[in-house]
Formats: C-alpha cells, structure tokens, sequence
C-alpha cells in the first residue's frame, strides 16, 4: 500500500493509504475529540463526537479513511456545533459525581467534554428521573448504569479480544443498557471476569471493586499458568493494590484473564508463613532461622552418613524462578544425590 | 517432552505464542485453552473469527469445540488410533509434503507402511468412536492449511500411552511439513509458570541444567542398584542437540559424552558429581517404600493433593525420617513437615521464569518479603553453607549467569540487560543472537532449515488397549481430570482470594445428563465417587460437556481431591501418570450437603 497526502486544518500529512482520519491525525499529534473509540477495537462511529469536516461533508473521523489531496477541518462553526451536541448528548444521562468516581482524571467523557465545552442545563429535559441499581454481583468488577455512555467498547472488548461474547445492547430509549443474556447479573451470565471490558471502559461504569490508585508500578511475570503474561504489580504502603497487562509484552499484549488480572491477594493474606517451623511433640511451633537451619542440615547429614547419599530427595517447584530451581539442584546433585524432580508431570 | 524430543531433538513449544492468530489450521488435543490457558484462548478464537480451520479432539465438549470445524469426540486414552487414523487419510489422498518428508525426515516409508497397514478409518472409527467421516474431515482440513498448528497440553501427556500420543502428533505436523515455519508446529501448552524453567534448570533426575546429560547408560535408579547390565540406549537426543550449536568436542563419543558434561559441572561446583541415576517423583511415591527416600526437601509443591492416589503420597511422606517443606503458606504437605521455611512470593522476590514459548523473562521484587520469609534462592544458599559446599551466591544474577555459563546452548546470550523488556526465546547461545521464536527452522546464520537433532525422524506407535484402566461392572465410569479458570492446581494461591472462591467455591463434577437421570441425581445432588483406590464426596454439574458414561473432575480443591481416585500407573518413556482415565463408580450421596 502506497502513502498518500492529504490536508487537516491547513497541515500537510502523509499517511499510509486505508488509514483514518482520525489514526493519521492522532499519529501527528493532532487532536480530534473521540469516545467510543478505541485502538485495539475495529472504529465503531457510534458517538459522533470525532466528527469533522471533510472536503465539505461531516463524517465521523474514526472511520472515515484519508484520501490523497482531502482538506479536513476539526473545527468551525459547524463541526464544533455538532461535537458539541453529541458530547452533551452523552453526558445528559452520565450520573457525574466526578471527584468520587474511580475514573477521575483518566475519563474520557471529562478529556472530550473539556476541550469541547459543554452546557448541562440545555438537555437536562431529557435526563432520566431515577438512578438505576448498580450490579454489584461480580465479586471484581462493579457496573454502574449511571455512568454508563452505551459506547459500546465493552461490548466489542468483549466480541474481538476475548471472544466471550457476554454482553451486547439490550432494550431502547432511556431503558438502553449493556446487558448480558436475558438480563441477568454478571455472575450468572457467561461473563469470565477478565476485565478486558473493564480496563477500556472510558468513564467509571466498569471498575475494580476496591481499586485505589498505586504509589508505584512494578513490571514483573504473571505467576499462574505457563503463558507467562507480563503485567505491571500496583503497589502502595508494601502491598500490592492492582495489576495491569503489559502492553509491551509479546505474550499477552496487555491482555489477562480472571486469575491474572483479579488473583493476587494471596500475596498479601494474613496465612502467610512468616517465620520457620519445626514441629515438636506434633505441634509447629516457630524457631529462628539458624535454628531451623542447623536442624535441617544436621538431618541431612545424619541421614545421608546413615543411608548413604542418594537416601535425600528433592522436589521442586514450577512456581519458583530459575534461579530458585537451579541452586536447589546443585544443592542436592552437591550432595551426591541425583534425586530430584517436580511436578511437571502432574 | 521425551515424545516431542525423540523426534525433533527438543522437547518445547515449536512456535510462539503471537503465531496462533494467524494460523490456517488449529488441531487442539487434549487441551482446554479457554479455561486453562486463556490468553492463547483468546488468540484461537480470534483466528477462527478470522477464517482458520479448528479441529478439537477431546473426550469432553470444550467450549472451544462449540465453535470448532470438527470435534472429535473421541473414547479417553484412543489418541493413538485417532492420530493413525488421520495419517492414513492424509497417506491414502496424498496430501503429505512430499518435498518436506525427502529433505528433512527419516523412516518415513516403514510409517507409511505401518500405517496402511494398520489403521484404516473405519476400523480407527470402531476403537475411538469417532464417525470415520469426522476423521476424514479433521485430516482434510489439517493436511490440506498452509499453515497448522498443533496443541495439546495434559490430556494428551497424563496417561500411559503420552509418549505414544507425542509422537504421533508430532508424525502428523512432519508428514504435513509444519515444522520450522510460522503457524505452525507442535506445541505443548505448559501449565505453570515456569515449569519449562524448572526442566531446563536439570530439576529432573537424569540431566543437568540445559538437558545435559549427567549418566549415558539409560537405566534408572533401580535398575542400576539391582546390578543390572547398562542398556546401551545413549542419550542420544540430549548429545546431539548439544552438539547442534558446536560446543561439544567432536573427539568426545556419544556414549562419553555425560562424563565429559559431569566433569564440566564438577569443575564449576567444585564437588565430584555422582552418576548414579535420580529417583522420579514416582519413585518416591513408589507403591513399594524400598524405592522411597529417607529424608525429602519438597520446594513450592502439594504432592498430598496434586499426585495420584493422595492417600499413598500421604502415608509416603510420613513415613519419611525427615521432611523438610519450604512454601508461602501452611500447604496439605507441610502439614505433614518435621521443618516448614517461610519463602517469598512472586511478588517479593528477583529472578527470572520461562513460560510456554520457551520465553525467559524477568521477574521483579515489587514489595518487601512478607515477616521473615527468605527468597528460595537464599534459603537454599544459607543450608549450602552450613552443608561446608563451595560455594556462595549473592544474588539471582549472578546465579543466573552461572547458568549462562554452563548451559550456553540455550541461555549463552541472555544476559539479564537483554532480557529486561520482553525476554528472549531459547535457544540463545550468543549475546549477539535474536533468540528463536521459532524452533527446526533456518539459524541466524543462514544455514538450511533443520530440526534441531538435525533430521526428523518418523516413529511407528502402536496404539494399546492395555495402556488404560477399563470400566467394569463394578466401576462402570471413566473418571477423567481437569483444571477450572478460576482456580489454579491445588489452590494454594487462589483459594486465597476471595473474588475467585466467591466465583466458584466448591468442586462440581461434571456428568452426562443421560447418566444423572438413570442414577437418580439432580442438579445440586451430591455423590460419593469411588475407584479402587479410594473415595470421595463431591457435588455434581449436570452438562452435556461430558459424553455418556465419563465424569470430569478438578484437583484444585481439598474436599473433594479427585487425585485421591487416579490410577498411579506410569508412562514408561517418561514417568507420567495416568491421570486423565481412571475407572469409578458412582453412588448418590445418602445425606445431601
């Protein structure tokens, strides 16, 4: 495919051919107000608010692909009238209670609405008159209708990443919702918990139960199965509060499941072992580390004089690093024992 | 492992895990993606969405085979015979890779013979009972992609016909010429985080780090302490993927080539390194408790809940003088310690893992140790002193590098620096080479494409009766085991999050409508399940995910250990249980809970 040059508010850019106005615009650095769009999704041009004005006609920028020689404006009476309409459109039935909202400072309703302008009290005639339940029966996720802008990425999050396919429109006018099948809780529906809706979610209709923000992030492995996902640890006062997909990782591409993105708490559980154990009389009780140390490898010792070298066995583990694994080999293949094996059979 | 080995020369996930998305053809085996590897679930559903042929042959109707081109809905432990029965179709039209099968096979007139022979689709049809038009199709669509790749995770390695099962689908992608290509390959799906690291770090009883051999004989521990004479099986696979990158003396013969390697480590360690042959893991749950060690360091590991027939594992280790068990929580096992050592999560520690895609990638402490737990590494370290060994570790790199060091053909070039963004792929011999997303193809230096053992070589697997335990009127179930989404091996990790026990928080056998109506039980019943080993109580999911007359159950939970009723028999290649078949029988539960 061959590159082509075209034209937005009077600036030359050249892109590739079958590429959108709204992909080369954001390529050079120009903004155009948008919403259900989203960069891992196909462009949906369901809000309306990335409209521009292209050789004369207003199209949405986010599918309209660039054409050699066009002359876009992002601006102007017209295009500014019609953003701005779509984006109060969309926040007349936004419950906004904005500093208490998980998504504070990272909506994109707040990014759009503030480089548009916007004037809540023209629409508020078609505001809806009662606040909706918010589904709380997802023990990670909660989906707050209020808040929802029914942009639909959560729906082609769900369709085109994952292929789970558990939510879709449901109903009209003001009773239009993301709904699973027959309008059951998410919990019930065929809903995995991934998240993948959630984290592209653009206001605060989907969010993590309990989500604070992190003081710092820390790129690191998934510790579950053998896909070995990157993903970034939250962490704030020593525990970890969140994990992220790692966009940069040629395994997942910022994507998770359940287990990866919600199954860390462990880490932090109060049943952690915190101090070694000998058991006395049948009972554990805690000891020191070279006490226990000493104890371990006095055994050792007694039993491989006794039984010769090859009575010490190892196991070892599929969850502990390389590192980990390779030292207790050489541990005990030291030791004169080639006994060792994991469950890499199980 | 040893399956895919035998014929390639390396034992790993041929293609990357970004390669599934575009690939023409996926065959699926004994695999269930969707729940157990999610994020290569998302991948295969993507690539049917974009055009690419599916075929899943499972026992159970997976999610995946609701949307796959055919499923093959075969009889558990039939794998063999329905491999065969697809290489016949592909023989019988003559849709092999001709080209391929002269440049880079071996052996490949005595398979075609065997298999004419042998396995045609009808009587296949009879063993398996899958309709032969099904496997027709299934061959078809396989042999006739541009590009197919193969999958398969426990359901095809955990019984004791595995190795016969590896090497049979492994004959399908050589014959097909899916090997060293993009989209391609045959690639076991590994089911925790690093346990690909853990097998190339030589924690496994017959090789050093980087599969290095460390005895050339071929015995096992007991053969070779019953006196009995040195099979001269060589370690060929391990000698020859060695020599693979030039590091081995050519002066030194295959059958020297583990004493020379023994000698290198011995060096390196500073101790003389025995030869004698390790124990399995079976060994040392082994029926007869001759064949058991005396004291046992168990690392990060529930064998009272993950091995077969949990009730022996339990008598085993408390049999033992002395156990040592080092974890981060109180597990079933350590219950069962003389000493527990606190070690440090994921979270708390550095190092690196090796996933799936033979990736080694970097693992980052985010928060301090919990109390006074130690990293593994440092636990090992601290009884190394005491123990008067030679050496002193400072810190995972430096370990690290000491793998590097001695296993160069695969992690030469992996210094910690290179690895930090996105890791790299094994093999990595040099720090100027880009790793190797995918195996048996062109080097980086622009040789012509190879396996990695040099030539592919066809073997001829029989398919046994025998290998499996057969339902009986006294035991008219097959009890086959899987693992849920929600939860992870015996839930030492996620059995402490709440979330994921509120999403499911109790095992749910899955059985056949047909089978629950004709046995009086309902959707919330709860039933006692029996093999000749033991029983246990469980509540039943009623789904037609199950064929008539086959039960699933997970191991994840403690209540209900369906390890408990597995049959300890093994693989005779490579030392894996039979998990995925044992006969039962059920009973519904007097009291319901």
């Amino acid at each position: 495919m061959g590159t082509i040059r075209f034209f937005i508010d009077g600036r030359e850019i050249t892109v590739t051919e079958g590429e959108t106005i709204l992909e080369a615009a954001s390529k050079n650095g120009i903004y155009i107000p948008h919403v259900c769009h989203h960069p891992d999704l196909k462009p949906a041009g369901m809000c309306r608010v990335c409209v521009v004005e292209a050789d004369g006609l207003l199209v949405p920028a986010c599918r309209a692909p660039a054409a050699a020689g066009m002359v876009v404006k992002t601006g102007g009476n017209l295009v500014n009238k019609m953003q701005r309409l779509a984006v109060e459109l969309l926040a007349t039935n936004h419950h906004d209670d904005c500093l208490a909202c998980g998504k504070n400072n990272a909506c994109k309703l707040q990014e759009v609405a503030q480089y548009v302008g916007v004037d809540k009290q023209r629409l508020t005639r078609f505001q809806a008159q009662e606040l909706r339940p918010v589904d709380d029966s997802n023990p990670f996720i909660s989906r707050d209708y209020n808040k929802c802008i029914l942009c639909g990425i959560c729906v082609r999050a769900c369709n085109e990443i994952t292929c789970i396919e558990a939510i879709d429109y449901a109903f009209r006018g003001y009773a239009a919702k993301i709904s699973t099948l027959s309008d059951k809780p998410l919990q019930d529906s065929k809903c995995t918990s991934c998240g993948e809706c959630m984290v592209r979610c653009p206001v605060g209709a989907l969010l993590p139960k309990g989500g604070v923000q992190a003081a710092y992030e820390v790129k690191t492995v998934c510790p579950y199965c053998g896909c070995g996902c990157g993903v970034y640890l939250s962490v704030r006062e020593g525990k970890i509060v969140g994990v992220r997909g790692d966009r940069e990782s040629k395994v997942n591409e910022g994507e998770l499941c359940v287990k990866g993105r919600f199954g860390y708490s462990f880490v932090n559980h109060a049943e952690r072992l915190t101090a070694p154990l000998i058991k006395r009389n049948g009972r554990f009780e805690e000891a020191s580390w070279d006490e226990a140390l000493d104890l371990v490898a006095n055994k050792f010792r007694e039993i491989q004089a006794e039984y010769g070298p090859e009575s010490l066995g190892g196991l070892s583990s599929a969850r502990v690093t390389n590192e980990d694994n390779y030292l207790f080999q050489k541990l005990l293949r030291s030791l004169g024992s080639n006994s060792i094996d994991h469950c890499a059979r199980l | 492992m040893v399956g895919l080995a035998t014929t390639t020369g390396s034992g790993a996930m041929t293609n990357p895990i970004s390669d599934i998305e575009n690939c023409q053809a996926i065959f699926v085996i004994g695999s269930n993606p969707t729940e157990n590897h999610p994020i290569i679930g998302y991948r295969m559903q993507r690539a049917v969405k974009k055009g690419a042929k599916l075929i899943v042959a499972d026992p159970r109707r997976i999610p995946l085979a609701e949307i796959a081109d055919v499923h093959l809905q075969c009889r558990p432990g039939t794998d063999v015979a329905l491999l065969n029965g697809m290489m016949h179709v592909i023989l019988r039209y003559g849709l092999e890779n001709k080209e391929f099968i002269a440049e880079r096979t071996n052996g490949f007139a005595q398979l075609k013979e065997f298999i004419m022979e042998g396995y045609g689709v009808e009587s296949v049809a009879a063993i398996t009972g899958v309709p032969a038009a099904a496997i027709e199709r299934a061959a078809r669509l396989y042999a006739t992609a541009d590009t197919a790749g193969i999958f398969y995770c426990m359901g095809v390695t955990q019984h004791t016909c595995g190795t016969e099962n590896v090497l049979a689908l492994t004959n399908l992608a050589m014959v097909t010429g899916n090997f060293g290509k993009p989209h391609a390959g045959v690639n076991p799906l590994r089911g925790q985080n690093n346990v690909q690291g853990a097998c190339d770090m030589g924690c496994l009883p017959h090789v050093l780090p980087g599969y290095q051999p460390i005895h050339s004989d071929g015995t096992t521990y007991w053969q070779r302490m019953a006196g009995q004479a040195e099979a001269d099986a060589t370690d060929i696979i391990s000698a020859l993927e060695f020599d693979y990158y030039g590091k081995t003396p050519q002066s030194v013969p295959a059958n020297k080539v583990s004493d020379h390697l023994r000698a290198k480590f011995s060096r390196a360690w500073g101790v003389e390194l025995s030869d004698v042959p390790g124990r399995t893991i079976n060994d040392m749950f082994h029926p007869n408790p001759r064949r058991w060690c005396k004291a046992l360091y168990v690392v990060g590991e529930n064998p009272v809940l993950s091995s077969p027939d949990s009730e022996h594992v339990r008598a085993a280790l408390t049999a033992l003088d002395f156990l040592v068990v080092q974890d981060i929580f109180l597990t079933e096992t350590a219950e069962l310690a003389d000493v527990v050592l606190p070690a440090t999560s994921f979270a708390e520690k550095e190092g690196t893992f090796i996933n799936t895609e033979r990736r080694v990638q970097r693992v980052r402490r985010a928060i301090p140790p919990t109390g006074q737990s130690k990293a593994d590494w440092e636990i090992v370290q601290a009884l190394a002193k005491r123990l008067n060994l030679p050496w002193h570790h400072q810190s995972p790199q430096e370990i690290w590098d000491e793998v590097r060091q001695l296993s160069p053909h695969y992690f030469g070039g992996m210094t910690y620096e290179r690895l930090d963004r996105q890791g790299l792929q094994w093999p990595c011999p040099t720090e100027d080479h880009p790793g190797t997303p995918i195996m048996h193809r062109r080097s980086w230096r622009g040789e012509t494409d190879k396996f990695a053992c040099g030539i592919g070589q066809f073997s001829t697997v029989d398919y046994r009766p025998l290998a499996t335990e057969k339902p009986d009127e006294e035991y008219p179930f097959v009890l086959t085991t899987a693992r849920k989404l929600y939860h992870y091996h015996t839930r030492t990790m996620t059995g402490k999050v709440e979330g994921l026990n509120e999403l499911l928080n109790e095992e749910r056998m899955q059985i056949n409508p047909k089978d629950a109506q004709r046995l009086g039980i309902g959707a919330n019943d709860t039933v006692r399940v029996s093999s000749a080993r033991g029983s246990v109580k469980t509540r039943v999911a009623i789904t037609d995910q199950v064929p008539e007359g086959t039960v699933c159950m997970s191991f994840h939970f403690a209540e209900s250990p369906a390890n408990v009723l597995a049959d300890p028999a093994i693989c005779s290649m490579s030392v894996i249980s039979e998990l995925k078949v044992s006969a039962v029988n059920i009973r519904k539960s007097k009291r319901q809970v």
